[in-house]
């Protein structure tokens, strides 16, 4: 593919002798939104520093295009409260940075008015804003963002994601997120993966999202139910080690029930 | 002015000017320990200096540059906490250092003016060394403020962002200890730390930028070298405490100004 950005190959990734990441494929092209799911524990964060370049797979391979542009956005940002630091200032670290450049990207996310905010005085969901404009600052070619919604109440959830969204389709940039919260993610990935130590599934969320009544309704009201479709290629014992691989995959999209606990259970 | 007035004065400035950057940062990165654990380990520098007979001033700039080396790779290699780290290094290379002086009976140092500073005694030599050392520093810093103030606010976004995180960190810890070695001769091994950090913790309150606070910091240092130089004069107190008094004063004064 040409417009692929990064390529994971059988990514494997070992801590204190526990396998976190296990036989790893992911890829992400350009404009295209992917979202990992899973449980607590499942090495989301994990295979994202692995795409980052953060932490180096004790096997595999991690492909980035040359001189990747990536915009990062960390799953939180504690500063020093000794750091006198405006938000201005903060977004002034990017070089190329001034006032104007860093009001328009504050403006692009709904953040123009704490511009001037010392950033340790700013709300939960003000940062996430201000990280992303960061992110973006960076004209990036993909953006990585860690729980972008994290600390942020459900209204605002939904007004982020659709954020995330707007941007990419004005920037064409590809995205990849880390999310707990499927309900809310389904209408505006393009692949969900499904993570834990493994990639137990991946696939297209079902196109329910054509209606956005569906996203309220189930969405809003049943956190741990969330329906799209994709494809099983294997089944899962109790511990969640995969004990029938290779079974054809279903050409029919179907629906079903996604309950993660904390060994997922499903087939 | 006398002239040993004067070195002192121009020594002690030097040495405020660029503690005001880098004590913001050893405050803002809580690097206070490590300042500690390099100064005591100074005094060793000193000794091994008259052990192979090599100028205590090059001694201890390089045994504090190496031992900052080796602290970072420590921290890399073993899981202790850095605290804990520290807290074994810096008692026992003062000790060492105290021990190894202690061998050499035939050398005969004022150990106070290593441990609280001479700075009344500063030779031209010393002067040299101590204005070239500053402004070396603070050449580097003033180089490196933005990427060195980005890898304070968050490493991991820095490293994404493309920044040498492992170089820079380890310049920072270089540039601190090669303050340190300068300093010993102004206040001594055991109220360098002081030096860096007062300040810098007396201007936070009232600075508004990270900027705002590295040069409020040199300021409040100017002032307390002042200070304490003339409280040395007129009362005759020994002169490294006197600035170290005059500053935690200027940093008790900084709560009773209003907060901006």
């Amino acid at each position: 593919m040409s417009d692929a950005l990064i390529r994971l190959k059988d990514v494997n990734v070992t801590r204190a002798g526990q396998s976190v990441l296990e036989n790893i494929q992911l890829n992400v092209t350009s404009g295209e939104i992917v979202t990992l799911i899973g449980p607590n524990g499942a090495g989301k964060t994990t295979l994202v520093r692995a795409v980052l370049g953060l932490l180096r797979p004790d096997s595999g391979d991690v492909w980035r295009k040359p001189k990747l542009r990536v915009g990062y956005m960390p799953q939180k940002l504690q500063v020093d409260p000794t750091l006198p630091l405006s938000v201005l200032r903060f977004l002034r670290l990017v070089p190329g940075v001034n006032r104007n450049t860093a009001l328009a990207a504050l403006g692009e996310v709904g953040a123009g008015k704490v511009i001037d905010s010392p950033l340790q005085g700013i709300s939960g969901g003000e940062m996430q804003r201000v990280l992303l404009a960061r992110a973006l600052l960076r004209k990036p070619e993909l953006l990585v963002l860690d729980e972008p919604v994290q600390g942020v109440d459900v209204a605002g959830q939904a007004e982020l994601y659709a954020l995330i969204t707007q941007l990419r389709n004005r920037y064409q940039c590809g995205v990849l997120m880390v999310s707990h919260d499927l309900h809310l993610v389904m209408s505006t990935t393009d692949q969900v993966v499904c993570l834990n130590r493994h990639v137990c599934c991946s696939g297209h969320p079902e196109q329910v999202g054509n209606d956005p009544a569906f996203v309220e309704l189930f969405g809003r009201n049943a956190p741990s139910l969330a329906i799209y479709h994709h494809h099983h290629d294997h089944a899962h014992d109790l511990h969640g080690a995969v004990c029938q691989p290779a079974a054809p995959a279903h050409d029919q999209p179907h629906t079903h029930n996604h309950d993660h606990g904390d060994s997922c259970k499903h087939g | 002015m006398a002239d040993f007035l004067l070195y002192a004065l121009l020594a002690g400035l030097a040495l405020a000017v660029v503690a005001g950057p880098l004590g913001s940062f050893v405050v803002w990165r809580r690097m206070a320990y490590f300042g500690d654990t390099l100064s005591h380990a100074a005094l060793l520098g000193v000794a091994l200096g008259f052990l192979l007979d090599i100028s205590p001033a090059i001694a201890v700039t390089v045994g504090c540059l190496l031992l900052a080396i080796l602290l970072v790779t420590l921290q890399q290699r073993q899981p202790l906490a850095s605290d804990t780290l520290l807290g074994i290094l810096a008692p026992s290379t003062l000790s060492l250092g105290l021990v190894v002086l202690s061998f050499m009976r035939e050398v005969r140092i004022d150990l106070m003016g290593y441990l609280f500073g001479d700075l009344l005694a500063i030779s031209p030599t010393d002067l040299a060394w101590i204005l070239g050392g500053s402004a070396g520093v603070l050449v580097f810093i003033c180089a490196l403020w933005r990427p060195l103030l980005a890898i304070t606010v968050h490493e991991e976004l820095a490293t994404v962002e493309g920044l040498p995180v492992a170089t820079l960190r380890m310049t920072l810890m270089l540039l601190i200890a090669v303050v340190i070695a300068v300093a010993m001769k102004i206040v001594g091994v055991l109220l360098i730390t002081s030096l860096l950090i007062i300040p810098a913790a007396a201007a936070q309150r009232h600075a508004r930028s990270p900027e705002q606070m590295a040069f409020g910091a040199s300021v409040i240092g100017i002032l307390a070298v002042c200070g304490g130089l003339a409280l040395s004069w007129y009362k005759d107190t020994p002169a490294g405490p006197s600035i170290v008094v005059c500053a935690a004063g200027l940093f008790l004064l900084s709560f009773l100004l209003p907060k901006r």
